[in-house]
Order: structure tokens, then sequence, then C-alpha cells
């Protein structure tokens, strides 16, 4: 290697390294900042803080109106986990249907999918609303879960169609062969081949209704039902004031722990997700 | 003997496919095909949440209450004889939210594009500098990042501090200064370039190192090779993310009404638009306004994506690169 491209990758690293740290930087001063005591966060804008302590764990924990962080974790959890069971059954049917299978209407009903794809959800919402407000739903995880049963978040559909697409059609023939149907070779073949399809859909099904805000906003009213996205807001008081900044950072920090044990984890799923579905951030 | 009913033949055909199909096509009549015919219809309305009984059919009214200001109309009456308000607000919230997606959108793409080809290169440990550089973009959209946000931001916040330590002064509070809040959520915004960088990286990709090769043997520079080979053979990339991102820039709503403190901020100077749709409907109970928002953001979104595919013909280039 030539001395001139030697000095150009270590100038290219050392530029790409201190740009990190500026995107970093952010986040980095919220992690440490968290473990700061409460009057020592709003001047020190260094990484090495000046004393350590977990008061800001403690005092954040303890929620809002007498429920605890804890139960917000529960919450948030066993929602993610119901989501992602509605995500992988429904749209894995429907992505199988509009793949492999031939049925009348199946050009239509695709380019319907694709449609909704772009559809702004505004659009449903008000309406939704009044819905599930009839069926007594509003106050509880009903709106928000029923609809994952019902594949309503095409990007999952799509990504599925597109995965299912290219596997060999040589295999679904041969387990027909073989004497398996429709269900057959969907149980059989389709299921166990798509599953790097799947991980990426539990994956970001998870991210999504981690992060997901507004829908718990409008549906979730009582605070022993908030997931934690909901119950981060209610450190921020209606005027935008906020009275205990140490135990906001703190949770803050830790509502985002499964986030990024699941991007360390799973990396490559990530970049198939983003690639055939391009949205979000 | 095989005269079957019509209908028997065709569920004995397509029976089994549609179980696979129903989830979704119950999903989609249920919860979209009808929530948006009820909504169009209930755009015509006065719908107030809290009293259901008492809607009647008000025609344009929802429409003239939005666009009235253009026309310098403050007050009207309704088909149903009752007199209406021109909405005070409404033009705010859409010059906000234009403003934002104007000047988010092409930056954030600028500089995920300009972060792909700084990673697109040859270099060790690359692919972990693309996981550091995706960290903002994994998190940027939760109500965490929009809580740090405001602390950051703050009159006594983060930035200052740093701005302060090398000699700034008289530093105002950049989320409480109508003058600044926007550009603040624009940069949040623009920190989030993870995703486009990915596609793009994805797009660099697929065009032959040969092209570059050949440029250069010809004699051209960085310069002249980006603009004659990269950006051309990266267009249809480039359209796909321009539209992904506006269609979702439009919509933006956390971090604003974090941000806020829930409402449009100060003088509504982050007053976006799906933020004020939330508070006429929920907050002012005013579901039938809410609802012809909705089909004015719906078609806004839906005429600018057709434009930015029209005027693709003279931007984008599909051909293989002669």
């Amino acid at each position: 290697m030539k001395n001139g491209t030697v000095i150009r990758h270590t100038l290219t690293h050392i530029f790409i390294i201190t740009l990190g740290l500026v995107m970093i930087y952010p986040i980095a001063w919220m992690i440490i900042s968290s473990f700061k005591p409460n009057n020592m966060i709003f001047s020190d804008p260094g990484l090495i803080p000046k004393a350590v302590t977990i008061e800001n764990y403690i005092s954040g924990w303890k929620g809002y109106a007498g429920t605890s962080f804890g139960r917000f974790f529960v919450n948030s959890l066993v929602m993610c986990i119901v989501a992602i069971i509605g995500n992988l059954i429904s749209c894995t049917m429907a992505a199988y249907a509009f793949a492999r299978l031939k049925f009348a209407g199946r050009g239509f009903w695709f380019a319907v999918m694709m449609i909704t794809l772009m559809l702004p959800g505004h659009v449903t919402l008000v309406p939704r609303y009044i819905l599930f407000n009839t069926f007594g739903w509003v106050g509880t995880y009903l709106p928000i879960l029923v609809p994952k049963f019902l594949a309503t978040d095409a990007f999952f559909v799509f990504l599925l169609v597109q995965f299912i697409r290219s596997l060999p059609k040589e295999l679904d023939e041969a387990a027909i062969i073989d004497g398996c149907g429709k269900f057959g070779v969907f149980f059989r073949i389709i299921l166990p081949l798509a599953s790097p399809a799947l991980v990426t859909t539990a994956l970001f099904t998870f991210l999504w209704t981690w992060d997901d805000f507004f829908n718990h906003l409008l549906y979730l009213t009582r605070p022993e039902t908030f997931t934690v996205a909901r119950a981060l807001r209610t450190f921020v008081g209606d005027a935008g004031a906020v009275s205990n900044w140490g135990g906001a950072l703190a949770m803050a920090t830790l509502s985002m722990v499964p986030t990024f044990i699941l991007f360390f984890a799973l990396q490559k799923y990530f970049v198939q997700g983003i690639t055939t579905t391009g949205i979000k951030g | 003997m095989s005269e079957m009913p019509g209908f028997v033949k065709f569920i004995k055909r397509n029976g089994a496919s549609y179980v696979f199909l129903a989830p979704w096509l119950l999903g989609f009549l249920a919860l979209t095909l009808y929530p948006m015919g009820y909504s169009l219809w209930l755009g015509f309305t006065n719908y107030d949440f809290t009293q259901p009984d008492a809607t009647q059919w008000i025609g344009l009214g929802n429409y003239i209450k939005m666009f009235g200001s253009v026309f310098d109309i403050s007050e009207f009456t309704a088909s149903t004889g009752e007199a209406m308000r021109v909405d005070p607000y409404y033009m705010k919230s859409l010059s906000v939210t234009f403003t934002y997606v104007l000047a988010s959108v092409p930056l954030k793409l600028a500089f995920a594009l300009a972060v792909a080809m700084l990673l697109n290169q040859k270099l060790r440990g690359v692919s972990f500098y693309r996981a550091v550089y995706y960290i903002p973009t994994l998190l940027g959209g939760s109500v965490a990042i929009a809580v740090l946000w405001r602390k950051l931001f703050e009159k006594s916040g983060l930035v200052n501090g740093l701005l302060g330590s090398i000699g700034f002064t008289d530093l105002p509070g950049w989320i409480t200064n109508p003058k600044y809040a926007l550009w603040t959520l624009v940069l949040l915004t623009v920190w989030q370039f993870g995703s486009s960088m990915i596609i793009f990286l994805a797009g660099l990709k697929q065009i032959p190192e040969e092209y570059y090769e050949a440029a250069s043997v010809d004699g051209a520079n960085k310069v002249e090779q980006f603009f004659a080979i990269t950006i051309p053979l990266l267009s249809p990339v480039i359209l796909f993310n321009l539209v992904m991102q506006m269609i979702s820039a439009f919509q933006v709503f956390t971090q604003a009404y974090i941000i806020g403190g829930g409402g449009g901020g100060v003088l509504n100077s982050t007053l976006f638009y799906t933020l004020y749709l939330y508070i006429q409907g929920w907050t002012y109970h005013e579901m039938g306004y809410a609802s012809a928002m909705a089909w004015i953001l719906l078609l806004i979104i839906g005429v600018l994506t057709a434009l930015v595919f029209k005027s693709s013909g003279w931007w984008v280039s599909y051909g293989s690169g002669e």
C-alpha cells in the first residue's frame, strides 16, 4: 500500500469517527446524565460525571399516579409480544395468498394492498376511534392490538410477499406431488423458509409498537394501562415544563435498552427491513 | 351432472385461498375502506364526539372554515343556517408543516447521501460505523428522544451550555423562541438520516466500479464523476427516498407533541398539521372538522407524490447507463 493511501485512510477514519461522535453525543450525554445528581444535569455538558448516583432511577421508577415504571414496562412488553404474534399470523397468511396462490381477484386485491401502503393513516383515524368507542374498547389494548391480527400493517405483507416470491417454486410443487395441500405447503415449506423475513417482521413490529406514541395517547386512558412511551410523556407537563428531569432522563434511557439489545443482536435483519420497506425515520 | 351453481364453483376454486386472505381482507374492509367512506362523510358534517346525535350536514362548511382566511372571509353561514367562524390557525399549521417538509426532507436526503458515500468505501470497521450512524434513527422517533430534545434546546439546556463555554452570550431558548422552535425539529429529523442512508448504500453498491475507472481515465475529476455517474445512476433510489420521506414528514406528530408540551408551542410555531388535527378532534371533539382536515392532508400528499412521480420523467434515468 502506498504511503498516500495510508494517510488518506487514516484521515477518513478520523473524520468518520469524529462525525460519529457528534451524532451519538446527545444520546451518550443522556445516558450519562441520568446518573448525575439532579442539580448537576443542567450545567454540565461533559460526558464524565463528577458524581454518580442512581437516585434518578429510583425517583423516575416511581412512575405516574401511583403506577410504577415496572408496570409500564410489563404493559409495553406484553403489548409488543401480542402485536408480533398478530402480525406474524395475519401478514404471512396474506403474503402467502398474494405470492403463491392463484385465485379470482388476486391482481385487484394486490393493487389495493399496495395503495394502502402509501395511505396516510389519518383518514381512518376518527372513524376508527368512533368505531372502537362504540365497541367499548377505548381505554383497553384492543384498538391497538386487534388491527395487528387483521394485517393492517401493509408493509409487512409487502415485505413477506417479496420474500416468498424469491423462494424456489419447485419446493412447493414437490410438496404438492407428495400430497400437501395449500395449508401443508404453507406450514411445511413457506413458513420455515421464510423465517428470515419473519424475524424482520417481528423485529420491526416490536420497534414500531414499542415506540408508537400516537395510538397509545389516543386509546390508553388509565395510568395502569400506560405503556412506557405513554408514561414518559407524563414527565413533560402540559405547559411543557419538566419537574423531574433526572427521572425523565433515567426512564428515557431505560426505555431504549430493549431497542438497543435487539439492534445489536439482529443487525442483519435491519438492512433487509429498511431496504424493502424504506419507511419510518 | 356438472351443472354446479356459480358460487359453489367459485368457492371450490377460490375458497382455500380466501381463507388465507381473510384476515387482511376483513381488516381492509372494516378498518380502512369503511372508515375512509365514513370520514369522507364526517368531513361534511359538524360531528361532535360529545354530542353525536346533534350531527348535521354542513356541506362545505368545514372546508370553508379551513381556507376561508385565504379569501378574507372570517364568518360565514353554513347550509344549516348556523353562523360559522373561519379557523384562524389552520393556515398557520399548513405553513408550519410545509416549511418543515421543504426544509427537512432535502436536507435529510443530502446528508444521508453524503454519509452513504463516505461509508461506501472499503475501510476496516465500516459496518460498525454504519451501525453507529444508524443509532439516532433507531431511537429518534421515540418519546424518549423528544424529551431529550426539549432538554438539549432549552434556554438552560446542553446546547446553550456548549455554546456558552466557547464564548457565545445572549443565547435564546431555542424551543421557546418561535423563530427557532421549528428548526430544532428540522434538526431532529435530519439527525435521523439512517434509513435513507442505508437505502442509498444499497443503491451505491449497484453502480459498477468500472464506470468510475473509465471516467477517471477520461480525465473526469471526483465532482464531475459525482454528477455524471453517481447522481444519474442513483436517481431511482433518490426518487424512492424522496417520496417515502416526504410522505412521512407530512405526518410527523410525536416530536412536535412532546416538544410543544401537548400544544403547538409558542405562538403556534410548531403547530404541525397532524398535531392540530389531533387537537381539533380530541381536545375540542370537533371530529367532523378533523376528518375534513385528514382528507385535505391525503389530497396534499397524493398531489405532491403524483407531481414528484411526474417530474421524475426528466430527472430519473432507468436506463442501464448508456
